[in-house]
């Protein structure tokens, strides 16, 4: 008895719609809310981890200020979406903007897209790590920024935060509420999921045919020969600066959800060690393979604070007592990982098809 | 006046401090291609280990100089040893993974330090006994302390001496011929693993005496302090071209300097628009100001790509 | 009301009936073991969520707030209150949230689920707002020992308490000290930028300039910095008489000490976060003759302050850092509402709270209609021979 290919990969797309559909009320119901949140911020790493995927990835530019087009989303999400230009300037602005979220994530997407390109025009003769240490400087500096612009005009509101933003409202009805659907309550962090997961699902689609565009190709192609890819007629300054623009427009799409979810965004959200976990996710998922880095942005979502829950127990049971504070045990143990799977792995976890080869040949050439 | 040559006084002693710390990144990198994020995290524990011998010290009744020397004298080979473990649990099994495998790594042996370090010497801050003699002498209406005077010394002596191991002894050869071309070296004779298990043991016995400066100079110690000085020497590494000696200490200087001049006159120059809370913006302004026209840093020479 | 009152003297009939019946006992020998067991058996516990940072930068400070709660979480099970008529046991649920404003919701969530009664926290201001939100929509009482930002309270959540003066209550009492009693006409202000530096710096800013005083000039460095000769040579070059610091101890006691070296006679003047034993060890010879602020009244005054200072000594075998009163207070304070109405649930306890007058470690901690403590009294204390002395108690401004 054989089964049609084309039966069972469709069979397979309707199982994970079904699991992903019921999950946040399978995750609910036996671990509690708090995962389903913990889910959330997991949906929200993986656009974060596939938007660094096209700048590392893709097309080999090592980034170490990604999260600041994270933080640009986010703060536009929150000017637009909290009482604090109306309290801030009055004169200009009679009550909060108020704009509808489909209008300002699309903004949000395109203004750190712009600060992608920002980012990208002066560092394009730039390789390896001079280019990590500038864009590490550059998210730096938008961070100092956005703690600091609270003088002389209270932009940002500096060091405070930006309180009171108003959830993402899809239908009339404000995502942080629960909701009462067909006799079910739903709760505020379950419509979270689905409107993170369907915009989640568009960022992987979107990369999915990035990947095998022309574009893609090109991105590829300077990554594995700058020279020899523009010997072949690509023109490397805008292919670079697509990359940057196109991997920081997921980041500002997940800054806005990011504020919306929180409700209070401050500029300690967005410090260096984001930027360092994202691009962890990234490496040790399997850079370049879309697969491999959803794996990668999950594990490491999920992986302190699965320790923060198991670290107690498992020593209680292991040795009698807690012999580690769990905080501490939770973040060696994450060192420990990040140092184990690189030592096996060295391409991640699921490397893409095409850096498995080529690491194999590299072994037999050394 | 005087104040602006107190600020340029204030950006010798930082800079002194990022330049020795630099120059364990920098000879890493020159060797290896790789930045050993753990690095900061080896001060860390030069620091915090000189502080622990020294307290043990004390009652000796020994004078205090001498104190400092011999938790100096402990720190140096436990962060060697702390050097040479890295390169072989993290680095080394990576010699042929794809570049950004042994970043990765490097950032989890940076928490495993933090975290250990958390758990064997706890969440409080240490503070530095007052051994050495903290009274400033005026130089041209600024203060410098004896302490000043000796780290700005030290880590020039220091440096001079690795600038003379590298160009003028067969080790230095070794390891500028490693740097070179490991393979080519290789079959020249040079034990290739050696000569890198030495850069880092070298790298990390600059990194205690690095640490024992922090630590005498602003009195504290502490398990997360690495991480920030060693971000900073990293800037400074590159802005003066990785992987070169001399501009490891030239970038250290200058970062120095400028942070301590835009903390002084940013305000002022801009009208007070940018205080000194943007000196690290302009640091790292000048230093994407620099890698534009300079694409290499400001002595480092103009290298192939290396993928 | 009606809720409280009549309950109060219901819950001191329970106790007594209980103390009388156990005082009968050896003549009424039957009933003995009955009321005995019934009272061991009847207990009711109470789980309370405490959240700070226990890993980073701030470790030392989470795990104070921790320690001091979890002493006062001791005591109450040593006491065996009664709440309802049943023995209260509580229990304490430590969580870590690296002062970082996301794993600060994934744990007040994680609390939330818990369905604990109440919850003890968050430290940092930057925390302890988001965190808010979830904890009023899932109606738990929060109680911060610590986060001094304004806009905690003023977010209309009736479920947000503080032990501790704002920003705006200590920035007020700093600003008329520096001016009336120290006579500072020429003020450095100089902060961390962080939520707490900039916001106690900003109102102590505002109340000195009303009162009369210049600011010479504005200077910043982060809460991870430790060179600050830079920017202290620039306010020595504006010659100031009092150097005032928004922040937390670590900063505070090495810029003590490079003030001196730099030869800058003025005295600095620092909020909380500075008037800490741990200032004295980091700042050395250079503390000597500064001055910080610390809301609430000194601790040897209060009763039971200095003991409670012993126990927490012998216990973790450290001295208190800075919050552990404050947190200490929270607990008791809960406690203390619960056991009024005989209740655990926070609709009925909540108005309990909210009216509560009730003579903590800190404070007589009393709350207005925001849940700040009313007239928050902040003491000023001086550095004088390696420890800080306290100087006076200055009333806190009603704030608005």
């Amino acid at each position: 008895m054989s089964v049609d290919p084309k039966l069972k990969a469709r069979l397979g797309v309707v199982l994970i719609g079904v699991a992903l559909a019921v999950l946040p009320f399978v995750v609910g119901a036996s671990f509690g809310n708090s995962w389903v949140r913990i889910i959330d911020f997991a949906l929200l790493y993986i656009m974060l981890a596939l938007g660094l995927n096209i700048v590392v990835g893709f097309a080999g530019l090592l980034d170490l200020g990604y999260i600041a087009f994270y933080a640009v989303g986010a703060y536009l999400y929150a000017l637009l979406s909290s009482p604090h230009l109306a309290i801030a300037f009055p004169q200009v602005f009679a009550a909060a903007p108020g704009w509808p979220v489909w209008a300002v994530l699309p903004l949000g997407a395109l203004v750190a897209g712009l600060f992608g390109v920002l980012l990208g025009a002066p560092t394009l003769k730039l390789r390896g790590d001079y280019l990590a240490i500038v864009t590490l400087g550059f998210g730096e500096i938008i961070r100092i920024f956005l703690n600091n612009l609270n003088a002389p005009a209270n932009i940002t509101n500096g060091p405070q935060g930006i309180n009171n933003i108003a959830a993402a409202q899809i239908g009339g009805h404000a995502l942080n509420r629960p909701l009462e659907l067909f006799g079910v309550m739903v709760p505020g962090v379950h419509l979270q999921y689905y409107f993170f997961l369907a915009l989640t699902l568009l960022v992987i689609f979107v990369c999915l045919r990035l990947q095998d565009s022309r574009l893609g190709r090109a991105w590829v192609a300077i990554r594995e020969d700058e020279v020899a890819a523009r010997a072949c007629g690509i023109n490397t300054r805008n292919v670079k600066l697509l990359a940057f623009g196109l991997g920081a427009t997921f980041g500002g799409v997940a800054g806005g959800l990011f504020a919306g979810f929180q409700g209070f965004v401050s500029p300690e959200s967005f410090g260096l060690l984001e930027s360092i976990m994202v691009l962890c996710m990234v490496v040790l998922g399997g850079m370049g393979n879309i697969a491999g880095v959803i794996l990668g942005a999950v594990l490491l979502a999920l992986l302190p604070e699965a320790l923060r829950w198991g670290a107690v127990p498992l020593q209680q049971t292991l040795f009698g007592k807690v012999l580690i504070d769990p905080e501490s045990l939770r973040l060696l143990l994450f060192g420990i990982a990040l140092v184990v799977v690189m030592r096996w792995r060295p391409a991640g976890l699921w490397p893409s098809a095409l850096r498995k080869r080529e690491l194999a040949a590299h072994g037999e050439a050394a | 006046m005087d104040i602006f040559i107190q600020q340029i006084i204030n950006g010798l002693v930082l800079g002194s401090i990022y330049a020795l710390v630099a120059l364990g990144y920098t000879m890493v990198y020159g060797i290896l291609g790789l930045i050993n994020f753990a690095h900061g995290e080896v001060v860390m524990i030069g620091a915090l280990t000189a502080l622990t011998a020294i307290g043990l010290l004390v009652p000796s009744g020994l004078p205090g100089p001498v104190v400092v020397l011999g938790g100096l004298l402990i720190a140096i080979p436990v962060c060697m040893t702390v050097g040479f473990t890295i390169e072989r649990i993290a680095y080394r099994p990576l010699r042929n993974a794809p570049r950004l495998a042994p970043l990765i790594t490097a950032i989890g042996v940076s928490i495993v330090l933090q975290q250990l370090a958390m758990i064997g010497w706890g969440r409080n801050y240490h503070t530095f006994p007052p051994l050495l003699p903290a009274a400033p002498h005026q130089f041209l209406g600024a203060a410098i302390t004896d302490l000043q005077i000796i780290i700005i010394a030290t880590a020039a002596a220091l440096m001079a001496a690795l600038v003379w191991l590298v160009t003028r002894t067969r080790l230095g050869r070794a390891m500028r011929a490693t740097a070179e071309n490991p393979a080519v070296a290789r079959l020249m004779g040079v034990d290739v693993d050696r000569v890198i298990s030495f850069t880092f043991v070298l790298g990390s016995a600059l990194a205690a005496v690095a640490g024992v400066m922090v630590a005498a100079n602003y009195s504290i110690a502490h398990y997360a302090m690495g991480f920030m000085l060693g971000l900073k020497a990293f800037t400074a590494a590159v802005l003066g071209g990785i992987g070169n000696l001399g501009g490891a200490m030239l970038g250290g200087l200058l970062l120095g300097i400028i942070e301590s001049l835009a903390a002084g006159y940013i305000g002022d120059l801009t009208g007070g628009f940018l205080g000194s809370h943007y000196k690290d913006v302009f640091a790292f302004f000048v230093l994407i100001l620099v890698l534009v026209f300079r694409p290499s840093g400001l002595m480092g020479e103009k290298v192939a790509e290396r993928a | 009301m009606t809720l409280i009152t009549p309950s109060r003297p219901l819950s001191a009939l329970v106790a007594l009936s209980a103390c009388l019946l156990a005082a009968c006992g050896p003549k009424e020998e039957a009933a003995v073991p009955a009321a005995t067991a019934d009272a061991g058996e009847a207990t009711i516990t109470i789980r309370l969520g405490h959240v700070a940072p226990l890993t980073g930068p701030q470790a030392h400070l989470g795990k104070d707030n921790e320690n001091g709660a979890r002493l006062a979480i001791d005591d109450l099970n040593a006491e065996k209150i009664l709440i309802g008529g049943k023995v209260a046991k509580f229990e304490l649920l430590g969580e870590d949230d690296q002062a970082d404003p996301r794993q600060g919701t994934t744990v007040a969530q994680k609390l939330a689920d818990a369905r604990v009664h109440a919850v003890i926290g968050h430290l940092n201001s930057g925390t302890t707002i988001p965190a808010s939100r979830i904890y009023h929509d899932a109606g738990i009482v929060q109680v911060s020992p610590s986060a001094t930002n304004p806009t905690y309270t003023r977010q209309g959540y009736k479920t947000a308490f503080r032990v501790f003066a704002d920003d705006v209550q200590q920035g007020s009492v700093l600003g008329s000290f520096a001016t009336s009693k120290l006579g500072a006409k020429k003020i450095a202000i100089i902060d961390d930028r962080t939520a707490y530096g900039q916001g106690l710096a900003d109102e102590f800013e505002k109340a000195a300039k009303a009162a009369g005083a210049e600011v010479v000039t504005r200077e910043y460095t982060t809460d991870k910095e430790t060179d600050f000769a830079a920017i202290l040579t620039k306010v020595k070059s504006t010659k100031p008489d009092l150097v005032f610091y928004g922040g937390m101890d670590t900063q505070a006691g090495p810029m003590a000490r490079q003030l001196k070296t730099l030869g800058i006679s003025a005295p600095m003047l620092f909020g909380d976060g500075a008037c800490t034993v741990e200032f004295h060890k980091l700042a050395g010879e250079g503390a000597e003759g500064h001055y910080c602020s610390l809301p609430g009244v000194p601790l040897d005054q209060m009763a039971g302050g200095t003991a409670f200072r012993d126990r927490y000594k012998a216990k973790y075998n450290t001295d208190i850092q800075l919050y552990a009163p404050y947190a200490y207070d929270a607990v008791r304070v809960v406690a203390e509402a619960m056991k009024q109405v005989g209740s655990t649930e926070t609709a009925k306890f909540l108005p309990a709270l909210a009216a509560l007058n009730y003579p903590g470690l800190s404070a007589q901690i009393q709350f207005d209609e925001k849940g700040d403590i009313k007239d928050g009294a902040v003491t000023l204390y001086q550095a004088k021979g390696g420890a800080w002395s306290a100087l006076e108690t200055m009333g806190g401004k009603p704030n608005n």
